[in-house]
């Protein structure tokens, strides 16, 4: 399934491409667009959020994303309309984003259960540990979808594993400390904690927070199997509209 | 974590991972000091000489004259140094900060008493100290904000979301996640993940351990019912939980601001307009649409003027043992007003929520049945909300004489 294309594109690629976006921001319609221009400039998966007006995990430029797209009345429903028509149109794997009370309040039978009908892959839920996931992880194991768990810096060793025993797809590494969108340090520490999850799990490791050019995708090369754009082409997006995004992804690998 | 803090299903601990491990070391050095009695001991000493404890009761003799029913009480927790019961909870976690060893506290605040109470602790025991509150509570609680940045804290005015306690809470969390290794989030209520409800209950739990002494003392009986508003539900559970195996009845106040059937008021526990759902780290009541998106809440009160509930009194709500009410923003002036004028008491707009319910009730009592009403802070710092619900004119000529010399 998903880990199983990872690990054949990573046969032809030295590293794939993850990127991030808010779904209806700044529309539904630039949403589209924007996923287009992605898929075009070769990325390999997709974390499509459904925004949430509460993001903990999140800095300023997600955040404020989620709160525009908020404003102009985005719903649970419109998103999942939305992910079956983009499943429907572009052939690479889409996975959803979002914060646990979404799923609760959609309910996690109703939600998972709209996930496999719209070709979702699989879900990165930030603030639902395993240990407060049981129905969570019931659910997405019925429907054949993949949980995506996190591991931090701050993570010990033991706990990786335990994670790693959850998780399936990949395993989404977080860069450092804080919350998205600020400046990450591509440094030795950050190679060390890399190789410290590599030894956690046989899964692909993906490398988000903080990756904005090339510079730092070159760094993660052999370092970890998939990097994630988050924060960075929604500022693009901000500042030069949803035409910037295909050149801007060409150009990080 | 070994206990995830789960009050008959409510509560919980839904954190991103890269905050696990600093809950599993605040989990672990607040049992210990739960189970240590020489650290209780720590914090009564530091409250009786650094604060007013023990905080008395009052017998409110004109109050209950001109109600003609109950015999009301007042427990005073606006003695306290600084002004109301957020001093207790700030004390005991500061005593904490020092045996975890970090040197920089953080905090939320709606009403700005917690950040008030957060920085004088910061001010005492050598920490660094910074404050998140949303631009609405900044704009009505501008004296607190004066004193934050005297006692040395940075004040940091959150623009996100409805730009109130919760966006306060959100900002606090991700200057957490980013120092956590430095910092610590004193948590201003009995809300968030475990093991804040249970930790804020047991340092605030000092408010009903007193006033269950104090008044067997002075009436040889227990009060028939206990009033505390309730904001994130720290003053009311400290009262309340002295009294739990007690056949008294306790009565939690939630702000009913324009009324609830306005959509614009706090109430999460007996409104029709929140539902169970998971944010801010736990499981409670939140006032949310159909989607988990969290609505737009009203107090008068900034302190009560929150999304979510303490997963301590969910439970006890649907266990049945709290009754829950609310109280508009118009019975809270006019209770307030009331009290100030019989009694020489000047509650905060929070605690007058208690107050406001009180009223309602004593009348119908009998004589010989006693009420006791939680003042849980003192209402000075509300003078700019107060003198406006009051339209007071000589006040308004005052400010504007002020703001003439500022101009010259
Ligand atoms: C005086 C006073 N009372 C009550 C509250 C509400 O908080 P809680 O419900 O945690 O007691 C506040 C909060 O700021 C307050 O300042």
């Amino acid at each position: 399934m998903l880990e199983a294309y990872l690990k054949n594109r990573l046969k032809e690629k030295e590293i794939l491409l993850m990127t991030h976006i808010v779904l209806g921001y700044p529309t539904f319609d630039d949403s589209f667009n924007i996923i287009e221009s992605m898929v075009n400039a070769g990325v390999d998966l997709m974390e499509l959020q459904i925004p949430f007006s509460e993001p903990i995990a999140d800095g300023p430029v997600i955040l404020h994303a989620n709160q525009k797209s908020l404003s102009r009345e985005t719903t649970v429903q419109k998103c999942m309309d939305f992910a079956q028509k983009v499943t429907g149109a572009f052939d690479i794997p889409f996975l959803f984003m979002s914060y646990y009370n979404i799923l609760f309040k959609y309910g996690v039978g109703r939600f998972t259960e709209a996930m496999a009908q719209s070709d979702i892959k699989g879900a990165i839920v930030p603030d639902l540990p395993p240990e407060e996931g049981r129905d969570y992880l019931d659910a997405m194991e019925k429907h054949n979808l993949v949980p995506i768990f996190i591991f931090s810096p701050t993570t010990p060793d033991d706990r990786m594993k335990y994670l790693a025993s959850f998780g399936k797809g990949f395993i989404y590494c977080v860069a450092r400390k804080g919350v998205t969108g600020v400046n990450t340090d591509f440094s030795n520490q950050l190679k060390k904690y890399l190789a410290r999850c590599r030894k956690a799990t046989d899964l692909p490791l993906a490398l988000g927070f903080g990756v904005k050019e090339k510079k730092d995708v070159d760094f993660l090369k052999g370092e970890a199997d998939i990097a994630v754009v988050g924060s960075q082409t929604i500022r693009l997006v901000d500042e030069e509209g949803v035409g910037a995004v295909g050149e801007f992804i060409k150009s990080l690998r | 974590m070994k206990d995830r803090g789960y009050y008959e299903g409510f509560g919980g601990a839904y954190l991103p991972e890269i905050l696990i491990a600093t809950f599993d070391e605040l989990a672990e050095i607040f049992q210990k000091a739960k189970d240590d009695p020489v650290f209780w001991q720590e914090y009564v000493d530091i409250m009786s000489t650094y604060s007013c404890r023990p905080t008395p009761i009052t017998f409110a003799e004109n109050l209950t004259r001109h109600f003609g029913g109950a015999r009301i009480y007042v427990k005073r927790e606006d003695l306290n140094h600084t002004g109301a019961h957020k001093a207790n909870n700030v004390m005991g976690q500061g005593l904490l900060v020092k045996r975890m060893g970090k040197s920089r506290v953080i905090a939320e605040t709606g009403a700005g008493q917690h950040g008030v109470a957060t920085a004088t602790m910061a001010a005492r025991f050598g920490f660094k100290c910074t404050i998140y509150m949303g631009e609405v509570d900044v704009r009505r609680q501008r004296p607190n904000v004066f004193w934050m940045e005297r006692l040395g804290a940075d004040v940091i005015t959150v623009r996100e979301g409805t730009r109130i306690l919760k966006d306060a809470i959100n900002e606090a969390f991700r200057d957490w996640v980013t120092n956590m290794d430095t910092t610590h989030y004193v948590l201003g209520t009995a809300c968030g993940p475990h093991p804040f409800p249970e930790m804020v209950s047991f340092l605030q739990s000092i408010i009903g351990k007193e006033a269950r002494r104090q008044i067997l003392e002075k009436e040889n009986r227990l009060p028939a019912r206990i009033y505390a508003c309730v904001g994130g539900g720290s003053n009311a559970l400290g009262i309340f939980k002295a009294f739990l195996d007690d056949p008294v009845e306790l009565v939690g106040v939630e702000a009913g601001g324009k009324g609830l059937d306005t959509g614009k008021h706090a109430s999460r526990l007996c409104s029709q307009d929140a539902s169970i759902g998971v944010a801010q780290g736990y499981k409670t009541y939140f006032l949310q649409d159909n989607d988990g998106q969290m609505k737009e809440t009203h107090s008068v009160a900034a302190g009560l003027d929150y999304v979510g509930v303490s997963p301590i009194l969910a439970q006890f709500a649907e266990s049945g043992r709290i009754r829950f009410q609310a109280a508009t923003d118009r019975e809270v002036i006019d209770a307030l007003s009331l009290t100030i004028r019989k009694e020489g008491l000047i509650p905060a707009l929070e605690s007058a929520h208690a107050f406001a319910q009180a009223f309602k009730e004593a009348p119908a009592m009998s004589k010989e049945d006693i009420i006791l009403i939680n003042q849980s802070g003192r209402g000075d710092k509300d003078i700019f909300t107060v003198a406006d619900a009051f339209a007071d004119p000589k006040w308004q000529e005052f400010i504007k004489e002020k703001a003439e010399e500022y101009h010259a």
